[in-house]
């Protein structure tokens, strides 16, 4: 591989019930085989972060694509688009999550893949993650970032959202890394907690970081919530969950 | 961005945003992390028209602080509205 040397670009995925969605792919250059990971993005939409994202990943050496999940709600700047599926009541988890395994089925088409693919989320997207880990066998591991509502009430359950992902822990069947903020209102700590509970109380294979000082989104660089020392380790603690998982992980 | 606060309310007027103006449809009240403003967590407000593509919107978010004196503002401006107009239907 040539280190840091990738290329970028749009693509068509086939996302839930086929419905085709844009996709954004970012490749180490060289032959590989390169591990894969899919990134959901958060609530804010397929933003500017999630590009540098997916970059930074092939710049680490793996394939990485981040669909977009806010494809069928129209065009225009990803913040305009957000408010867009804020105003129609979000996007249904069983969407989300057709699409998703439509954008790992796009890269394990990929001559390239090891045959490993981790899913990366942060926000809503590290809700999603867990959700996708848990409903589908389609990865190989799986990494939420402060995701809020993976524990929810009766009353926040909607159409669109009808389960809380924590009732779907059973299922869990893939390594799982989580990165919490301690500060965090969504999720709070004691929502992670009770998550944490829940995978303990089941025996899943799983890693929690919690960082004091921090709170929501603390990778966001262009963001107050920016923490330098909470993004520093847990940076590099997420490329050693997915070299121990991706690469020298047995097939 | 992860809370689920958020009221929807029904409009009858019009906005101004990056496409100029156009009717709105839908006031959006949510109160998670703004896309500009220098704050982890904010009131947001978003004019939209649900018929137009995204870009029909005018969007504003602020410190709850800012919403509470805005919300008081437009009651106050209110009353006055519903005074004045008291006043000429009994002239």
């Amino acid at each position: 591989m040539q280190q840091g040397a990738m290329q970028a670009e749009l693509v068509t995925v086939a996302g839930h019930k086929g419905d085709k969605i844009s996709a954004y792919l970012a490749r180490p250059l060289g032959k590989g085989p390169f591990p894969g990971v899919v990134l959901i993005h958060h609530m804010p939409g397929w933003d500017e972060w999630y590009f540098e994202t997916t970059r930074k990943f092939a710049h680490h050496g793996y394939v990485a694509i981040s669909h977009n999940l806010y494809h069928r709600n129209g065009e225009g700047s990803a913040d305009d688009v957000a408010a867009r599926v804020r105003a129609e009541g979000g996007v249904p988890d069983d969407q989300v999550i057709g699409d998703t395994a439509g954008a790992v089925a796009y890269l394990r088409g990929l001559p390239y893949l090891n045959g490993k693919v981790a899913a990366f989320g942060t926000c809503s997207g590290g809700r999603q993650t867990y959700l996708v880990a848990c409903r589908t066998k389609v990865l190989d591991a799986a990494i939420d970032c402060w995701g809020g509502r993976v524990v929810m009430t009766k009353e926040e359950l909607t159409p669109k959202q009808p389960v809380a992902p924590i009732e779907y822990t059973k299922d869990l069947s893939i390594p799982l890394l989580g990165l919490f903020g301690n500060e965090d209102k969504f999720p709070t700590a004691d929502h992670v907690n009770q998550h944490e509970a829940e995978l303990k109380r089941l025996g899943k294979n799983y890693e929690f970081h919690r960082y004091d000082g921090a709170g929501h989104g603390f990778f966001y660089y262009d963001r107050p919530m920016y923490r330098l020392e909470a993004a520093q380790d847990g940076w590099k603690k997420l490329f050693a969950f997915l070299e121990k998982n991706l690469v020298t992980a047995k097939k | 961005m992860c809370t689920s606060i958020e009221q929807s309310v029904p409009m009858t007027g019009s906005a101004k945003g990056a496409i100029g103006w156009f009717t709105m449809t839908e006031a959006v009240v949510s109160y998670d992390h703004p896309t500009h403003a220098m704050l982890e967590q904010s009131v947001k407000i978003d004019f939209v028209n649900l018929g137009l593509p995204p870009g029909a919107r005018a969007a504003v978010e602020m410190t709850k602080e800012s919403a509470r004196a805005l919300a008081a503002a437009i009651l106050a401006v209110l009353r006055d509205a519903d005074a004045q107009d008291a006043y000429e239907r009994a002239r």
